[in-house]
């Protein structure tokens, strides 16, 4: 696998593993929200329903109230005991001593005149025959206005009641203070963003509101008028959202609205919210890392057992096509040496019977005899390649004994310490001190370090140098010959033939290529490796590792 | 005339001739014959002092043959002629009781000097009785 793929693999796993812990998190968490969410504001709307309602109730009492009080002078009194200013005004003042409610009391005729009046106002002779409300109060006994400026130019509204006395009808009339009113229903405003206020049913405003608009100003949007009944709902008011609930007064058609500010009264929600959008982040991150922590290990671990498993394979690839060409090898010099050995006994008896004196003295005796030399020479040259082809198949036991592998390379390298002096190499010994004995076969291990000496050698030509190099490796379990020359290097391409039986570089003749092949078949039975390092033109090192137990 | 006789036992038949040839010329009173089954045969009919037995044969093998050979007649020697270029199946046949070992192709020189070390040591063992 190359390391794109494995990328890929790591973020295959990655996004796997979110999205399946991730997916739940989410899911979890928006459900959770959404039923608090739900339950939380169908709670705050029953409150604020049940507010509007009660404040309501207060003030439809507050005119039942009125009129009642109203109604109590009316029909207890007479029009000509009324019609005496002095006597209304000591009326006016006990009534006034118990309920500041009423701004001006006055009592007007059937006919809209004005023939009593006490209050601030000098309203006295006004006539209000034309009036909406004289009509209507004429017409259905009571009746409460709407704000209005009126004759006095200031915002008011008043409670009218008829009394039938024999064969007249009169009427009491009194305003009522606004600010008392006003008083009333502002006491539904909640929090600092909290709004209540009173529209008629043409949208036009009968109190001041805390925010935005004045009174006897028309509410253009929403249009609250619309509802029927009591309603408590989210709205967008201006882009911002505001909860609003709004219910008709029993006594006048007017609509009683309250206002809350959502951020106030859904801040445990909101405070909910992000503690849940924080607890997610978090595990978010705890996930994410925590993926990408496992997905890297995980992607680490099977580099690891891949590139194990590639050396394995590779290992294993070596050996059994070191044992297919052994028994190949076997074959092909059984084969051939039978054949070998019928030549060598013609040759000889040719040798035998040339012997005799008649063939002597024929003119062509030289000949046959130079042929004859030949012949044997050559079959000698083919023993020498079926003995080594065999000598790499042998499937011998190696013999167990102690080896100082210093004291043996260097007696080998002696071997070669003439030739290598003739050609100008230095030998150089890097020997470790105190390495302690190898259990091994020392003939078969001085075949291969003379193999590799001798092709160092060859490599190296003239001029140059050869180092032997040993130390203790893997943790002191492996004793590591290294044998480097000085001399052209090996090709890339041919590092992976070196120890194949026949490769061999050398000119026909020169070299059978069993040599490496050979060495590799011993240190393997031997329970080594062997591996060669090389760069052309950087010279190449072969080591030798072999087990020290 | 040397004086001992020499039986030679191998399936090449180029080989075996030729060899014979050679050593009846070198005064060695020579017989061959191509298989395990009839040197017994000739064995049991007439005696020899050293037999040149080849390791590699069809039917009844080197080791087989030198096995009988030596439960017909112990005093005989063997000199095994292995092709195998081990020295295991050699190494076995002296297991077995065979006297020495030679590798395929050999020099005829160094045949000679085998079979006479083996007749030596029959030599010997006759004096001792």
């Amino acid at each position: 696998m190359e390391g794109k793929d494995y990328r890929k693999l790591r973020r295959r796993i990655i996004g796997l593993t979110l999205c399946f812990s991730l997916i739940p998190l989410f899911a979890l968490g928006f459900s959770i929200y959404y039923q608090f969410h739900t339950s939380y504001t169908a709670k705050i709307m029953e409150n604020l329903r049940t507010m509007v309602e009660n404040r309501r109730d207060a003030i439809d009492l507050f005119f039942d109230e009125r009129i009642s009080q109203l109604n109590t002078l009316a029909y207890t009194h007479t029009l000509d005991q009324l019609r005496d200013e002095q006597y209304l005004e000591r009326i006016f003042t006990l009534i006034q001593s118990r309920s500041r409610s009423f701004v001006d009391l006055g009592v007007i005729d059937q006919d809209g005149e004005h023939v009593a009046y006490v209050g601030p106002y000098n309203l006295r002779g006004v006539n209000y025959k034309n009036e909406d409300w004289f009509q209507s109060v004429m017409f259905r006994g009571v009746h409460i206005s709407d704000v209005f400026t009126g004759f006095r130019k200031y915002p008011h509204f008043i409670i009218a009641v008829a009394r039938r006395e024999g064969n007249r009808v009169w009427i009491l009339r009194a305003t009522i203070d606004t600010e008392i009113f006003e008083a009333m229903v502002k006491a539904a405003q909640v929090g600092k963003k909290g709004d209540a206020f009173v529209l008629n049913k043409y949208n036009v405003l009968q109190t001041t509101p805390r925010f935005g608009g004045e009174l006897l100003g028309k509410v253009v949007h929403p249009d609250y008028a619309t509802v029927a009944g009591t309603r408590a709902e989210e709205m967008k008011i201006d882009g911002d959202t505001v909860l609003v609930a709004s219910t008709w007064l029993r006594n006048k058609e007017w609509l009683l609205v309250v206002k809350e500010d959502p951020r106030e009264e859904l801040m445990p929600i909101f405070r909910a919210r992000g503690m849940m959008i924080g607890l997610a982040l978090a595990g978010v991150l705890v996930i994410v890392l925590g993926t990408v922590i496992v997905a890297k290990a995980m992607t680490e671990q099977m580099i690891r057992a891949d590139r194990e498993k590639a050396i394995l394979d590779s290992n294993l690839i070596q050996s059994s096509k070191m044992a297919a060409l052994g028994k190949l090898a076997a074959g092909i010099a059984h084969e051939v040496n039978n054949p070998l050995a019928v030549i060598k006994e013609k040759a000889g008896w040719i040798r035998d019977l040339l012997t005799e004196e008649d063939i002597a003295g024929s003119k062509n005796f030289r000949e046959f005899e130079d042929a004859i030399k030949k012949i044997e020479f050559h079959v000698e040259r083919a023993r020498k390649v079926t003995h080594r082809l065999l000598g790499f198949a042998r499937r011998m036991e190696p013999v167990q004994e102690t080896v100082d592998m210093n004291r043996l390379l260097d007696e080998t390298a002696g071997f070669l310490d003439n030739e290598a002096r003739f050609r100008n190499i230095s030998i150089v010994r890097e020997f470790a001190d105190e390495l302690p004995m190898v259990k091994s076969d020392s003939s078969q291990l001085q075949q291969v370090f003379l193999n590799i000496l001798e092709n160092a050698i060859d490599a190296v030509g003239r001029d140059g140098e050869i180092r032997i190099r040993t130390e203790l490796g893997d943790k002191g379990k492996e004793v590591l010959v290294t044998i480097a020359d000085t001399g052209p290097g090996i090709p890339k391409e041919m590092l992976g033939k070196i120890f194949d039986p026949f490769f061999t570089t050398k000119s026909v003749g020169n070299g059978t290529g069993m040599g490496l092949a050979i060495s590799y078949g011993i240190v393997d039975k031997l329970g080594g490796r062997i591996a060669v390092e090389s760069e052309e033109g950087k010279g190449a090192a072969f080591t030798v590792c072999l087990p020290v137990g | 005339m040397e004086p001992f006789r020499v039986l030679v036992v191998d399936d090449e038949e180029d080989f075996l001739e030729t060899l014979v040839n050679r050593l009846k010329r070198r005064q060695v009173d020579t017989v061959g014959v191509d298989s395990g089954a009839a040197a017994l045969d000739l064995l049991g009919r007439e005696e020899f002092d050293v037999v040149i037995l080849d390791v590699m044969m069809p039917a009844m093998d080197g080791i087989e043959t030198l096995k009988r050979i030596k439960d017909l007649r112990p005093f005989t020697e063997v000199i095994m002629l292995t092709g195998h270029g081990s020295v295991e199946s050699g190494i076995q046949g002296m297991r077995h009781g065979a006297f020495d070992y030679i590798m395929k192709p050999a020099e005829i020189d160094d045949l000679l000097v085998k079979i006479r070390e083996a007749y030596e040591r029959i030599r010997l063992h006759k004096e001792r009785g």
